[in-house]
């Protein structure tokens, strides 16, 4: 086993030796411009990046025409997002999103209430989960589209994407879903779930950083965005750009991967974070998981430990990499928005671990962990006079 | 984010961690903090009655490595002084000793208040009450968040 152990997949994750191998030809002797029409480097580049579109589409069961692609998925929420609130303006300037969403959906929606646009943000309960009937009543004659991810990058929280999608397909209403988290993890169908736009990213699924898709539907509806970025009409003039095509072929490879290993992986990663939680769980008291367990990424992992502040945490166990919504990790000095929206306190938001588990974790590395962090939560709890007042009683224990 | 090798040293072997008796008459305790916040100290003092010489010093910290640093330096720093000197530790000593960055300054504000107020609970409890409040003004009176009651 090796040191440090990676345990942060939803921040990012490696790329597969094998989506490398895809890549590298594409930075040397395939060096092509895709948009070059008249000799072979760009036929060359072309073809490759029609086959891994084809890829692509194939994880999202959708065609390769209905994929754009973007430098990752900021830029995806933000071309599905703006392109087609602009787009439809005439038709309404009404859109309806959840307070869980990443940042690329939350300021992307800011940015349109600059513009005019009305934007309502749905709560969610203390699962994590958006409530259908709360969509269903937020949805007015003036309402263009629905925005809601489809699993959570700190919660690994899955939404009902179907539902909703059925819900936005009956009121007419364009659906865009951030499903970063969820492609390439759990099933995803843009035409079982009736979704218009997903945004997808290569690096989340074992592929390159700086490149990612949208999922732009062409058929009943037939969606239509207003660019974000204009230029030379690359991607059916939805996204103007020279094609990174090493990128594109890696994002590609890395679908074809997720898609082919998808059912086998996911069980896997599921038995090893069960594995981790009856780790922390035979050694702690008092640690919570934030969000629905049932509903939930199989590499996702959301625990509050009580008494005991993330960073401090993260501290003790240096030789992991895992993230907090401690308040001390984060750049605005507030803990996570995620938490609070759950209706986690405070308290126990400065006190959660998020642990993802990926590809390349084995069963070993989760034992490892696991006692690392009993042994650095019980060290850490000794020294918490919050541990000390709940013992003593002085303080209701949570 | 990096710390300095100070305040690793200090969260990896913090000195005096734990409790004195909070009902002895020598011994003043300041809680400071608000867990909503992220970060509380408690820190006591062991005084002797005759000399006015702080004898012992612990602490436990609920909070960020800096915070956990900032509170067990100050344990060390205050065993051996008089009250008077101890009284004169100031949060950017602990910021300059430990290398705290400007987002952790708040650390060492925090330990700078536990100080205080764990020698205005052993002044009251010495019927001094009179001279903290005309001195120092104690942390545990008004700051945001620095009451015991919020725990």
């Amino acid at each position: 086993m090796n040191l440090p152990i990676y345990m942060d997949c939803h921040a990012t994750t490696p790329v597969d030796p094998r989506v490398l191998e895809a890549m590298l030809p594409y930075f040397s002797e395939r060096f092509g411009n895709a948009a070059s029409r008249n000799h072979s480097f760009g036929w060359q580049a072309e073809e490759a990046v029609e086959a891994a579109r084809k890829q692509i589409a194939g994880l999202v069961g959708a065609t390769a025409r209905e994929i754009v692609v973007t430098s990752g998925a900021t830029e995806s929420d933000n071309l599905a997002i703006k392109g087609a609130a602009r787009m439809y303006r005439e038709k309404g300037d009404h859109i309806v999103t959840v307070v869980t969403e990443h940042k690329a959906v939350l300021d992307t929606c800011k940015h349109l209430q600059k513009e005019g646009f009305q934007v309502t943000y749905l709560p969610v309960g203390r699962d994590g989960l958006v409530d259908l009937d709360r969509l269903r009543d937020a949805i007015t004659p003036r309402t263009t589209l629905i925005s809601v991810m489809a699993a959570n990058n700190e919660i690994g929280v899955v939404q009902p994407i179907a539902e909703i999608g059925r819900i936005a397909r009956e009121r007419g209403v364009l659906f865009h879903t951030d499903a970063v988290q969820a492609a390439g993890k759990v099933p995803f169908d843009v035409n079982a779930m009736n979704v218009d736009m997903a945004s997808l990213s290569a690096h989340k699924m074992y592929g390159p950083k700086g490149v990612g898709a949208l999922y732009v539907r062409r058929r009943n509806p037939r969606v239509l965005l207003e660019p974000i970025i204009d230029g030379g009409g690359h991607e059916r003039g939805m996204r103007s750009g020279t094609l990174n095509v090493p990128g594109i072929v890696g994002m590609g490879k890395a679908a074809a991967i997720a898609a082919a290993e998808m059912s086998a992986e996911s069980e896997r990663v599921r038995s090893l974070r069960d594995r981790l939680l009856a780790g922390l769980r035979a050694g702690l008291d008092e640690i919570y998981v934030n969000g629905s367990m049932e509903h939930r990424l199989p590499g996702n992992l959301n625990v509050s430990f009580a008494y005991v502040e993330g960073e401090s945490l993260l501290m003790g166990i240096s030789d992991v990499a895992v993230s907090s919504g401690s308040a001390c990790t984060s750049a605005t000095l507030e803990p996570s928005y995620v938490l609070k929206a759950l209706g986690v306190g405070d308290e126990l938001a400065h006190s959660s671990i998020r642990f993802g588990l990926g590809r390349f974790n084995t069963e070993e590395e989760v034992d490892y962990v696991a006692g690392k962090m009993v042994q650095v939560v019980g060290r850490l709890r000794e020294m918490s006079p919050l541990y000390e007042l709940a013992r003593e009683g002085a303080r209701p224990r949570r | 984010m990096s710390y300095s090798d100070k305040v690793l040293e200090h969260y990896n072997n913090p000195r005096n961690v734990g409790s004195l008796p909070k009902e002895d008459a020598t011994v003043g305790t300041g809680l400071v903090g608000a867990p909503e916040c992220g970060d509380v100290m408690k820190l006591q003092v062991k005084v002797d009655p005759e000399t006015g010489v702080i004898a012992d010093a612990k602490f436990k910290t609920f909070g960020c490595g800096s915070a956990i640093a900032s509170s067990s330096l100050a344990t060390e720093w205050l065993k051996g002084k008089t009250l008077d000197q101890a009284l004169e530790i100031k949060n950017v000593d602990i910021v300059n000793e430990l290398s705290l960055p400007p987002v952790k300054i708040h650390c060492s504000v925090l330990a700078e208040d536990a100080i205080k107020a764990a020698i205005a609970d052993y002044k009251r409890k010495r019927g001094e009450a009179e001279q903290a409040a005309g001195g120092e003004a104690p942390a545990a009176a008004g700051e945001p968040g620095a009451s015991a009651g919020a725990l």
